[in-house]
Order: C-alpha cells, then structure tokens, then sequence
C-alpha cells in the first residue's frame, strides 16, 4: 500500500464514515428520549433517496400513498383515544398535526407531479415528504407501547423494519436508483483528487453534529429532550411531555436521516433495501458511542467509515466480517467500563 | 290461478333443470369418450408471476404463450397447456409439480423462474417419472438410480465467462481485474474465469468483492488499478454491475470492461449511463437476432419467434429469458413428435419415450442455441449459445 492509496482510502472512508455519522446521531437522538433503538432508521435514508429520484424522472413518489396511509391511521387512532378518554373538544387540533400538517407536502408532491422541478425544490420536496413518517410511525406503533422494556421496543423495531422493507418494495420496485449530482467539483488536495460531493457530505456531518450540540445546550427544547432522556417520570414532574419530546426527537431523526440519504444518492446506487446496511453500520458507530454520547458516536462512525475502506482494501470478501467483528470488543469494553444506571438493571 | 300458476312455473323449472343436468351428464360422457380417443398432450408449465422471481417469472411466461402460439399441435394432436404460478416459493412449486402430474396427468413439466424451485420440481419429475425441461439456469445432478428425468435449457455460467474471456484473449488481453459480487454469481464467474485462465485465456489479477448494497467500491476499484490490467471483468448483475466500472472510471481507468448476460439490464444501462458504454458482454443471439448474419442458426427461428412474441405480448423480446421457455418448447416439441409413435399420451410409456425422444435431441436449432442432449448430459448448449455484444450508444451491438 502506497502512501497515495493510503491517502484515497482515507477520503473514501471518511465520506462514507460522515454518512454514518448522519445517521448514528439520530440513532443516538431517537434512542436516548424514547428507548427506541429506531432499526428501520436506515430505511427512511433510502427512502429519502428513492423519491428524490422519482421526483427527478417525473414520476409520483412513492412516499406520497405511504405518508397518507400513516397520516390517517394515525389520525384514527388519536381520534379514538381522544373519544374514549372523553376530550372530542382536542379532536381538530389533533387533526391538524396528525392529518392535516403530514398531507400539506404530499399535496404539493402531488400537484406538482409530471413537472419537473428546479434542484433544490426537489430537494425540499422529498424532505418534507420524509420527515412525517418517522413521528407518525412513532404514534402509530411506539406510543401504545412506550412504557414497554427495551427489548420490546427492539423487536418490534426489526418487524417494523422487515414491513418498512417490503412496502418499499411495492412502492419503489427492485430497481436501484441514482441522483443528479449536486456538485462537479473537485478540489485536488496533494495530488489526491476530493469530489466535492464528498466535501459535501462532511461539510453536513459537521454541521448537524454542531447543531445537535448547540440545541441540546443552549435551548429550552433541548434540555427538556435531554431531561426526558435522562429521566422519564422525572420530566413528566417537571411539567414536560415525553410524547412531545419523542416527536421532536423523531423529527429531527428523520431530518438528519432523509440528509445523509440525498447526500449519498449522487455516488451509489440506493436500492430499496439498502438501507438497513446503513443503517447497522452506523449502528456500530452508535454503539461505540454507547448511545449516549453525540461527540463519541461522532467519531465512531468515522473511525467505522475508515475501517471499512481499509478492509475492502486488504480484503474486500471478509469487509463486512472486519466491520462487524469490532462490535465484540468495543462492547466488552463498554460493559466493563462503564457503570450501569439503576433503570437498566431493572430491566 | 296465481297460486296454480307458481307451482306450475316451479314444476317447469324444475323440470328444465333435471333435463339440463341429464343433458350436461350426457355431454360430459361424450367428451370423455372422445378425450380417450383423441389422447391429447398435456404440458404442465410452472412460473413465477407474484413474489420476488416474478420479475423473470413474468417474461418466461410470455415466452411460453409465444410458443404456444407458434405450435399447438403435434403430429395431428392437440396440446393442453395447464400454467400455475409458485409464487417464487419452492414448497409452492414441488405442489405445483405434483399436482399436475397426479390430478392433471401431465405429460411433461416445464418451469420454472428461481433456482430453488427449479431444482425442487426436477426432484419431483425423477421421483414420479415425468419428464422435466427446466428454464432456469441450475446445477442438475443425476439422482440415485442413475436414471435421470430432465434437463437444462439455459447456458451454463462457466460457457458464459468462457465465451467472454476467449473473446478478451483474441482482442490481445493478456490480463484482466476481477471485480464482482461477494455472493453466489461473484463466485460462479470467479471461478469460470480462473477456469478459463488455466486453459490460455487472460490472467486474472484480482479477487475483489462488494455487496449489492455497498455504499462504496472505492478500495475494491484501487486494489484493481493496482495490478495495472488491460481489462477488467465484472461478475455483477443488473443494475449494481455499473457501480464498479464507474468508480474505475472515475479514478482514470481507461482499458476496457467485459462482462456476463447478467449485465443485459435496461437498468444497468440507464444507471451507469457514459462510463458503461463501450462494455462488452456474452449473450445469447436471442438478444440480437436482426443483427445476426443471414446464415446464423437462430436467425429464421429467432424472427419467427420475436415476430410471435410481439403478436400475442403486444411488446418487443428484448430479455433473454423468454426464449428459453420457446427453446424448451421446441424441444419437446421435437421429442413428442418421436414418442407419439411409441406410445399413448397419457402413460408411463409415453413419458419414457418422450424422455427419450428429448435425450435423442440432435442439433435442433432454437432463438439461443443449437441443442444436443444425450443421456448423459442435461446441458445441450456449447459454445455457439453465446454471442459477443457491445454497448453503443445505450444499444447492445453484435460483435461478430
């Protein structure tokens, strides 16, 4: 291994590793307020890309049926809790945000259908279109189980997951996808060329990963996401919802998710199961992070991105089984080093 | 009277209805009485047309309605074709199977769209003593009496890997990458062309492997461009089979890229757009069939058979997985042509002599092949089954 291939690996890593990155903060996000390892996180990425590509050769996304199926089991659903409970008078306000708020981008996805639309209008379209799915999906199957162990929330997480999949097969067919590039440049650093679509990617990693940092430290939705985090009944005390926390955890979970997916659309083709690959690595980035820490999952992600490049280098058969494999260790050192909190052991 | 008249409208209907079942009874027993003297052929033919084979499930069944549209007969006798899907599910298949050889009494099976339930059904015919022609490209091995009730139509993946690496040799390639999946097919092509290597073809410099869902090639691509080779040959499929050659692309490769059938994608082309063309591929004539030569074997039939196809699917054959389903047609075809002298539709003795008359396969010509089948082999195909295309411009080109 030449210096050069050296230097070309580690970009390659790195880019990739910054997707992870995307995605491992959500993890970390939706799990630390709800419980919730969200599995089906890397599904949602894919999506992102799916339609942004529909959207691109004109056709009606497929998001477009799938968003308003949710939107109105949803609305159904608090409809039903709300009459039960006896409180009809909440009924239109709960309409707003589970029917009314999810179906506004899905009518423009709609009128707008057939028509090509500039970049970034596309862009913000299939964004829109993204972000209800995950708080709708988290009313729909997550909330009547909130209280459940972490376990249950896991597996219906995968079977989430597995339905995920198959409906994106059905809306999206089998066939993979590619984007419009977002950029041509290439910035030739030492020799070694960097496309700009990879400084892109980073650019966002490091953006959203300040972000993240400056919400949960300076604002008063930050700290009462964090407090629901950190204690459940304690924050409910406090006067703080964690239904509402939960939304907004799944709503910036799906914004970090649905950019990393139109980032990563431009330079691989994304199939309608690619996610969940995605999804597991970066999971290992979270893991690494313990699914607490942003700046730790951060680097974790990166330092998985790396080692992925490197070990389809020196082996690309046995990449995944590296990959993989670092999982056992960082976990034998997690569990020894750091001490468990009382909930834990409860469970 | 309105009382009266009911029970006497009753009485009639009743009456017509006893005459009408009469009547029907008789109909029934006539046209038993003349099924039995018109032994017809039955063909059970099994397809995928729901779940994930469905996709080349459906263009086999297409190719089957071309068949039977281009002959229904044999020697003076109507075939009955009897189609089931299996829904790309072996445990569905081997029923399938079963069900028509047992309740259908069918003659011969033919089917179907994924490995698994192709070798599923073959175990079926050997266990009940029906010949079997299967359509999907699978490893068929005699079972334990020796006697065998089958064949394959497909080409083999090693003839498909042979073709191109000869074709890589007489274009003055003394090297060649190999980049393909980490999977079944990456394997196959791997060592087709490992196989090839030892008998004079290109040296194969590399061993790379990524997953359909890989997120980047990158390491895989500089491994390759390390080795420095004239070309490079990719063992991908469909539309994933771009993503290596436009990664080499991107780093500055320039030689040229080879490849396998499983490249023949309208997804491949549209995905890997620039960087893909120029790649050349092994592919069954079936493909080109109004470029070939005048003189080509599969020149008449294959006209025939695009012509038929579009009459009766309304669209043109551009895949090549319908013309094995033709083939197959035209192979039993054949054969039934030499059993009905033997035998009676319908009997063991008739399946026997119809297993026979398909080994005694002797250079029939099909869309994609000239056939030989012999007791010992279940492959007919050789090295004519292939044919070198070139993309042009988003259009596959014959290369002769």
């Amino acid at each position: 291994m030449t210096p050069e291939i050296a230097a070309f690996l580690t970009i390659d890593g790195v880019a990739t590793g910054a997707i992870y990155v995307l995605i491992a903060l959500g993890f970390v996000l939706i799990f630390a307020v709800t419980r919730v390892i969200f599995v089906p996180f890397g599904d949602i990425a894919a999506f992102t890309a799916l339609t942004l590509a529909a959207l691109e050769t004109k056709h009606l996304p497929g998001t477009v049926g799938l968003v308003a199926a949710l939107a109105a089991l949803a609305s159904l659903m608090e409809i039903v809790k709300l009459l039960r409970s006896r409180r009809a008078g909440a009924i239109p306000r709960a309409l707003l945000f589970y029917l009314v708020l999810p179906l506004v981008p899905v009518a423009a996805v709609w009128a707008t259908a057939g028509t090509l639309l500039p970049l970034p209008l596309r862009i913000v379209l299939a964004l829109a279109l993204i972000l209800p799915i995950a708080p709708l999906l988290d009313r729909v199957v997550y909330r009547p189980i909130a209280d459940g162990t972490v376990l249950l929330l896991l597996t219906v997480s995968v079977a989430l997951h597995f339905a995920l999949v198959g409906l994106g097969l059905l809306f999206f067919g089998p066939e993979g996808v590619r984007t419009e590039s977002l950029t041509d440049y290439t910035l030739i650093l030492g020799g070694v060329p960097i496309s700009g679509q990879s400084i892109l990617i980073v650019a966002a990693a490091i953006i959203f990963s300040g972000i993240l940092f400056l919400f949960f430290e300076f604002t008063i939705i930050g700290k009462s996401l964090h407090a629901t985090a950190v204690n459940r009944t304690g924050a409910r005390l406090m006067g703080i919802r964690p239904e509402r926390s939960g939304t907004i955890a799944y709503l910036f979970g799906s914004l970090l998710a649905g950019v990393s997916g139109i980032l990563i659309s431009p330079v691989n083709t994304i199939f309608y199961d690619s996610g969940f690959l995605i999804g597991l690595k970066a999971f290992v980035g979270a893991i690494i992070g313990g699914l607490v820490s942003f700046p730790v999952t951060a680097i974790g992600s990166l330092f998985v991105g790396v080692l992925e490049s490197f070990a389809a280098f020196q082996s690309s058969s046995f990449k995944e089984v590296i990959v993989f494999s670092i999982l056992i260790p960082v976990l034998l050192w997690r569990s020894y080093s750091f001490a468990h909190s009382e909930e834990d052991i409860d469970e | 009277m309105t009382l009266f008249g009911k029970f006497e409208s009753r009485r009639t209907s009743r009456d017509l209805f006893r005459k009408l079942l009469v009547a029907s009874a008789a109909f029934t027993c006539l046209g038993l009485a003349a099924s039995v003297a018109h032994a017809e052929i039955t063909v059970g033919f099994v397809t995928s047309l729901s779940g994930p084979g469905a996709s080349i499930g459906v263009l086999y069944d297409k190719g089957m309605k071309a068949a039977y549209a281009y002959k229904d007969e044999v020697g003076g006798e109507k075939i009955k074709l009897i189609k089931l899907d299996d829904s790309s599910d072996p445990t569905a298949a081997t029923q399938d199977a079963r069900k028509l050889i047992q309740q259908d009494h069918v003659d011969i099976l033919i089917g179907t769209a994924t490995a698994p339930s192709t070798n599923a059904m073959m175990s079926v015919a050997n266990e009940l003593h029906v010949p079997f022609i299967a359509i999907s490209p699978v490893n068929i091995k005699p079972p334990k009496d020796g006697r065998l009730w089958g064949i394959a139509m497909p080409q083999t993946p090693a003839l498909m890997v042979k073709v191109i690496t000869d074709r890589m040799k007489r274009e003055g390639i003394k090297s060649a990458g190999y980049i393909g999946f980490s999977d079944a097919w990456g394997d196959l092509v791997y060592n087709g062309a490992i196989a090839a290597e030892k008998e004079g073809d290109p040296k194969i410099t590399t061993d790379e492997r990524y997953a359909r869902t890989d997120t980047s090639v990158t390491a895989q691509a500089l491994k390759v461009l390390a080795t420095r080779p004239d070309a490079v040959l990719i063992g991908g499929s469909a539309t994933q089979a771009a993503l290596p050659i436009l990664e080499l692309r991107k780093l500055g490769y320039k030689g040229p890229f080879y490849g396998t059938p499983a490249m023949l994608n309208a997804d491949f082309v549209r995905v890997g757009g620039k960087a893909v063309e120029g790649v050349q591929v092994s592919a069954g004539p079936v493909i080109v069939t109004s470029q070939l030569p005048a003189g080509h074997f599969s020149k008449k039939i294959g006209t025939t058979f695009h012509e038929i196809f579009k009459k009766v699917n309304g669209g043109d054959a551009d895949d090549g997985f319908s013309g094995y389903s033709f083939d197959g047609w035209l192979v039993f075809l054949s054969a039934a042509e030499k059993a009905l002298q033997h035998a009676k539709p319908g009997t063991a003795e008739f399946h026997q002599a119809l297993m026979d008359g398909i080994y005694a396969t002797k250079n029939l010509a099909g869309v994609h092949s000239i056939y030989n089948f012999s007791p010992k082999s279940a492959y007919g195909v050789d090295a004519r089954s292939l044919v070198v295309v070139k993309l042009v411009n988003g259009k596959w080109i014959y290369q002769p």
